[in-house]
């Protein structure tokens, strides 16, 4: 038998393309397992391994968007095509309601009103800050205006909000960019700055979530904090679009409106 | 058995989706409202619940523990497939109005957390 080594490596590659999750398996088994090396050696277990997965998902995301043009990161590229299904919603949103099992319900019921307020008060706060940031940037139609303050509530509020209004185009993507900003950097962020704001409990958790509000950021944020606190975090979070797409076109609308 | 864990958690996710959308459209808005939230309570109560003829196994358990040690893994396929580079190279005003966001939403959680608690603490001397 005399096959060359690249025949081996076409029929792996063509392996890797077609069981796509498998590869997307390895992939991540194999950034953790870097990710848990790099945190042993270079922080002594100061800085999560997970924090450093997420973060080298990250980067690898950079570079498949830089690669490809794309707007899926690592998914982008045929070969790690499975990275897409595996970090999707549907499996993402399937291990977040399984982190729910254990969960204590008498605190998810105790912190229920607090919880609650944080999210329409998260919506309210992210909103003008967005819209502040747009009006300090010297836009000064409503329809602008709230359009990136939706964005600044979650990249999903944004443009729900802008096609509503009757945004321009190019607001919206605006909008999307301010919501991608804002749920990458609570996912950096949070391990980061957990201890100085108090995230240490689930009381604390839902409030996160709520003010927060981002899905994605709110689940890796806290995956790199502390995984016992992602299911009060995901409680609240899970609320948040919701509420972003229902006052951000309306009242918050009218209120930006009135005002300028 | 196995099966009986993940189906249980699956049914959940299922169930809390029609109901998150239901209330989305209840609301007048194409958005899921609440969807995941509502399913983690449904997992809740059908992990909890003690029927003649019905309780969860250790091995029914395991098919639910599973997927929330693959939590973390998820995660970060996810972190791998954002759209990175819409972020980074969005001008300078997308960039601050999502990092005034964050910060200023950092900032509030020790504030109501403070409020948040003292109500609490107030409710149970009353």
């Amino acid at each position: 038998m005399d096959i060359p080594l690249w025949r081996f490596g076409e029929a792996l590659t063509a392996g890797l393309i077609s069981h796509a999750l498998l590869t997307a398996f390895v992939v991540v088994a194999l950034i953790t397992w870097v990710a848990d090396w790099m945190s042993k050696t270079f922080t002594r277990g100061r800085l999560h391994g997970s924090a450093i997965a997420i973060i080298i998902g990250l980067l690898c995301a950079y570079l498949g968007g830089w690669l490809t043009g794309g707007n899926k990161g690592l998914a982008d590229i045929s070969l790690f095509a499975g990275v897409g299904l595996l970090g999707g919603a549907m499996f993402r949103d399937f291990a977040i309601v399984a982190t729910a099992f254990g969960a204590q319900p008498a605190t998810l019921r105790e912190a229920g009103a607090v919880g609650a307020f944080s999210v329409v008060f998260g919506v309210v706060l992210s909103f003008c800050t967005g819209a502040s940031v747009a009006v300090g940037f010297g836009y000064t139609d409503a329809v602008s205006v709230a359009t990136i303050g939706a964005g600044a509530a979650t990249y999903i509020v944004g443009p729900v909000t802008g096609t509503a209004l009757g945004a321009s185009s190019d607001v919206i993507a605006l909008s999307v960019a301010a919501g991608l900003v804002k749920s990458i950097l609570v996912m950096v962020g949070t391990p980061l700055v957990a201890r100085f704001i108090g995230l240490t409990t689930p009381h604390a958790a839902m409030i996160y979530g709520g003010l927060m509000g981002t899905t994605s950021g709110v689940a890796a944020g806290l995956a790199a904090t502390d995984a016992r606190l992602v299911p009060y975090g995901a409680m609240t979070a899970t609320f948040y679009t919701g509420v972003g797409c229902l006052l951000a076109p309306s009242i918050l609308y009218l209120m930006v409106r009135s005002l300028l | 058995m196995v099966i009986y864990g993940v189906g249980i958690l699956a049914a959940s996710l299922l169930g809390g989706n029609a109901l998150g959308n239901l209330i989305g459209q209840l609301m007048g808005i194409d958005a899921n409202v609440g969807g995941v939230g509502i399913a983690m309570l449904l997992l809740l109560g059908l992990t909890s619940l003690r029927a003649p003829g019905f309780s969860l196994g250790p091995m029914s358990a395991q098919g639910i523990s599973f997927w929330s040690a693959m939590y973390i893994p998820i995660v970060i396929a996810m972190a791998a497939k954002q759209n990175v580079i819409a972020a980074v190279s969005s001008g300078p005003m997308a960039l601050l109005a999502g990092v005034a966001a964050v910060t200023v939403s950092f900032l509030a959680i020790p504030l109501i957390a403070r409020w948040g608690s003292g109500a609490v603490e107030d409710a149970e001397q009353a």
